[in-house]
């Protein structure tokens, strides 16, 4: 199943050979794909299938993970982010995470925007300044919440917090941006202001994002790729798959048979 | 039947809340009880010559609380400076650094450490820091010391307090949502980074909450600290005096001191105070904390 390249563009992510195993427990097995540049790529499937996992392997947040075992290459701009010699916390910066839930630190919205900049050493006063003010527009908050950037983030509402988090990942200014399951803690407003962000944001980064929700995938992705228990089955430019599923797996998810 | 029930319903809930009531108002009896048997006292002398006289004679009705108090302002801050930090980074490393494995071996380790009884680090006191004290650290400044000093006392206490302090404080750190930890590490921030900005910052009510409830425990720790302070009514000069503080006071001499008047009644204050203390400490913290929150 070589449609890898189908998507015209180069890739600005290649997956070769990835296998990822929890204690013992072979979550991903022997995923291969390239992930199109500034394009969204949603990541589809049942529960429990690996989206998750496979998107935390990008960004190596799995190390964290206690027990995990990962082998194969993720390769960002001609390097394999598993190589030994590889500073982690550069590649992380390369990523953008906005997570399941919006997850404030506990600061000022200011300091939420800034605190990417200033671990990476930016001290400059009017610099950060600039840099929380055009991410903050970027995610539309800035309206919102210009005058009051020194109250504390969770003061924000539900959404807004989210955007926030979007603000402080655009900030270290990466080149991917990951989302995991990012809008199922929105309500509908909300989930369609951040939605919004992607597809205006898509111009200028690669957009991996997981979902369970079929209809958000088809209203954002360009790129579809399908996991099922942990294996790949699928995956290609978005309209082909959705028309035109090649695999019969495919086809029963998407209709609504397996699920 | 649903009536029965409904019946049993109102009555084990109004039944816990009496009981919870109750163990609420045992600290109000309490203090109330220490306050009037400390009267007697209180009515003779003015209570700042009591809180601040050094002179403790009760034979001539001489009740001076300073060198008592001081003892145990000494021992308590020298134990709390030592156990504060050591605790905090070894919860730290617990939570954030050591492997399954290790946590799943130091949390029952500091449970035991936790439960064993003080007069046994009483003992440990007297027979490996006393005599450390009195011929290796105290002839180094050259003086000459029993061993039975403000340094030795706050050793103690501070291995005392280690294990519950790094108890809580783990607790309260493994709380922290791995989200938050995601996020800051997510940007591209190291470990380290990550800690000292987000974890520690989400974490500091409840760490604040873990050192307050050590520093409490230090205070009123009475069996270890009588063994090894030295049990001299002054006040200490400096880490190689001996000291003298409440909860030794009062444990020493209470029973001993029928005869002379107003003795138990000053013993009674002596308690109170130490009951007042803890309540204040406390209370001033939880203050803070609220404080600090709504900055946040």
């Amino acid at each position: 199943m070589d449609n890898s390249l189908e998507i015209s563009e180069t890739p600005h992510l290649r997956v070769r050979g990835l296998n990822v195993y929890y204690n013992g427990h072979h979550a991903l097995k022997n995923i291969s794909l390239d992930i199109p540049d500034k394009k969204i790529t949603a990541i589809i499937g049942p529960s429990g299938c690996g989206k998750s996992t496979l998107l935390r392997t990008f960004n190596r947040l799995i190390d964290t993970i206690e027990g995990v075992k990962v082998k194969g290459e993720v390769m960002i701009d001609g390097v394999n982010i598993y190589d030994p010699k590889v500073e982690v916390t550069a590649i992380r910066r390369k990523m953008g995470l906005l997570s399941q839930r919006p997850c404030p630190l506990p600061m000022s919205i200011f300091d939420n925007v800034a605190y990417g900049p200033r671990i990476h050493g930016e001290r400059g006063r009017q610099n950060l300044r600039n840099i929380v003010e055009s991410n903050l527009r970027h995610v539309g908050l800035w309206e919102e919440v210009q005058d009051r950037l020194h109250k504390p983030a969770s003061e924000l509402s539900i959404g807004q917090q989210q955007r926030l988090c979007l603000a402080r990942g655009l900030a270290v200014e990466p080149e991917i941006i990951l989302g995991d399951e990012s809008t199922s803690a929105l309500d509908p407003v909300s989930s369609k202001k951040v939605e919004e962000r992607f597809l205006e944001l898509k111009n200028e980064y690669t957009i991996i994002l997981v979902t369970h929700i079929l209809r958000q995938a088809k209203r954002l992705a360009d790129y579809v790729v399908f996991l099922y228990m942990g294996e790949l089955i699928e995956h290609g430019p978005a309209a082909e798959l959705f028309a035109n599923p090649k695999e019969s797996l495919t086809r029963e998810y998407l209709t609504g048979i397996i699920s | 039947m649903a009536s029965l029930r409904k019946i049993k319903e109102r009555l084990t809930c109004s039944a816990m809340m009496m009981l919870t009531i109750a163990s609420g108002l045992l600290l109000f009896v309490i203090s109330l009880g220490l306050l009037l048997r400390s009267r007697e006292i209180l009515e003779m002398k003015p209570i700042m010559e009591l809180l601040t006289s050094s002179v403790w004679k009760p034979g001539r009705g001489e009740f001076g609380f300073w060198p008592f108090i001081a003892g145990s302002l000494w021992v308590t801050l020298l134990s709390a400076l030592l156990a504060v930090p050591v605790s905090l980074l070894c919860a730290v490393y617990l939570s954030e650094y050591a492997s399954r494995t290790v946590r799943a071996i130091a949390g029952p380790v500091l449970d035991m450490l936790s439960g064993i009884p003080s007069v046994v680090f009483g003992i440990w006191g007297v027979l490996a820091l006393v005599p450390l004290v009195k011929d290796y650290i105290a002839p180094m400044t050259g003086r000459f010391s029993s061993g039975y000093t403000v340094l030795t006392a706050g050793i103690v206490l501070a291995v005392m307090i280690v294990p519950l302090i790094v108890h809580v404080a783990l607790s309260v750190l493994r709380s922290v949502g791995n989200d938050l930890r995601d996020a800051s590490l997510s940007v591209g921030a190291t470990r380290w980074q990550t800690v000292k900005l987000v974890v520690l910052r989400k974490a500091v009510p409840g760490l604040a909450a873990a050192v307050v409830l050590g520093i409490s425990r230090a205070f009123g720790e009475t069996m270890a600290v009588i063994m090894v302070a030295g049990n001299v009514a002054k006040a200490p000069k400096g880490l190689l005096s001996p000291a003298y503080p409440l909860p030794a006071l009062i444990a020493n001499n209470y029973g001993e001191m029928l005869s002379i008047p107003l003795y138990d009644s000053a013993l009674m204050f002596a308690a109170f105070l130490l009951l007042a203390v803890v309540i204040i400490f406390n209370i001033a913290a939880r203050l803070i904390l609220k404080k600090m929150e709504n900055i946040r």
